[in-house]
């Protein structure tokens, strides 16, 4: 590999944004392709499928001679709105599944250190942090304090911003009053759909941990579910 | 989840730019039980020095031996390691999966 091509590479993982690299092996050339480059390379469309299912592995080109495509997607983040019980029992387990896990709370009692050891947070309102953090494709976004002022302009910044998954705590009729408010926003049923709410799983949890295992397992199986049928459509 | 790889290819960037001859290997194909999955990555100096791991440890040692080749000729190679057989006391993976690694210089 060029130094080049590794440092450009490098560059685009640094940023979040998606490549690939595609190597001969027979001979060992090379090129870089960037996300927003796939559209104008000869092997568009199993580019895009190989950036779709998130793995790497060997193609063939128009003549039948097999490319290796390295699939660099950014890694999963996860963002919780809301410092609350929940989150705290969620971190945890969110480390143990490699998410990387931001914490956002305007409320300065709720994000406090002791509340979230080694955890990174953010204890300003979602639209500036949001912004600072930049939301993508490969973000999952909960929204959990209950709190409309909080949660709404994060559950736009993601709708806009088209998280991987966008989840928002509150019963049935508090989501009804929420979609309301959406619709005015101006978000179509299309939109309003990718929330998941009430979030998680239904296993019918109680305590905050049994939420925080609902709420993860259905980020997981949204995350895998859509790899998996990328896959299935190569 | 889903990208929990090791940033071996910053390490290789940081090793190539303070002056060291470096090699990376990248399994490009698995059959079987393979220990690591497709795209991972072993980096490698011209000292035999070596950072991430092909295949959990079982073929690590046959894999530098080839990327110092690679390191002093610039040709790139594809190797490939299978079953425990007669030569595993050398490189065999004891899982009975197959693996093949692409060794390059980075230049």
């Amino acid at each position: 590999m060029r130094l080049d091509t590794l440092t450009a590479l490098n560059a685009e993982r640094a940023a979040r944004r998606p490549a690939l690299v595609v190597t001969d092996p027979s001979d060992g050339r090379q090129r870089l392709v960037r996300g927003t480059e796939i559209d104008a390379d000869p092997l568009a469309s199993v580019l895009r499928e190989k950036l779709a299912s998130g793995r790497s592995g060997l193609i063939a080109d128009a003549d039948a001679r097999p490319l290796f495509v390295a699939v660099h997607a950014p890694p999963v983040r996860l963002v919780a709105v809301g410092a609350v019980h929940i989150t705290q029992a969620l971190a945890p387990m969110a480390g143990q599944l490699g998410l990387d896990l931001t914490v956002i709370d305007p409320r300065t009692a709720f994000a406090t250190p002791e509340r979230f050891p080694n955890v990174r947070l953010v204890a300003e309102w979602p639209d500036a942090a949001l912004e600072t953090l930049g939301l993508d494709a490969y973000t999952a976004l909960l929204a959990l304090t209950h709190d409309p002022k909080i949660d709404d302009p994060a559950l736009i910044a993601a709708l806009k911003a088209e998280c991987a998954y966008v989840g928002a705590l509150g019963s049935r009729k508090t989501h009804a009053r929420r979609v309301e408010r959406l619709r005015q926003a101006g978000f179509d049923e299309e939109d309003i759909a990718r929330i998941h709410a009430p979030i998680g799983l239904d296993i019918g949890a109680v305590s905050p941990a049994e939420i925080a295992l609902a709420i993860l397992a259905q980020v997981v199986a949204t995350l895998r579910r859509a790899r998996i049928a990328a896959r299935a459509g190569a | 989840m889903l990208s929990t790889e090791d940033d071996i290819l910053r390490a290789a960037e940081a090793w190539r730019r303070e002056g060291r001859i470096v090699a990376l290997a990248t399994v490009i194909e698995t059959w079987g039980s393979a220990p690591r999955p497709v795209g991972s990555h072993l980096l490698i100096d011209e000292g035999g020095r070596f950072l991430g791991s092909v295949s959990g440890g079982c073929v690590e040692g046959e894999v530098i031996t080839e990327a110092l080749d690679v390191i002093g000729d610039g040709r790139p190679r594809t190797l490939e390691f299978g079953v425990a057989d007669e030569t595993a006391w050398r490189a065999g993976l004891s899982c009975g999966g197959r693996i093949r690694v692409f060794v390059e210089r980075v230049d």
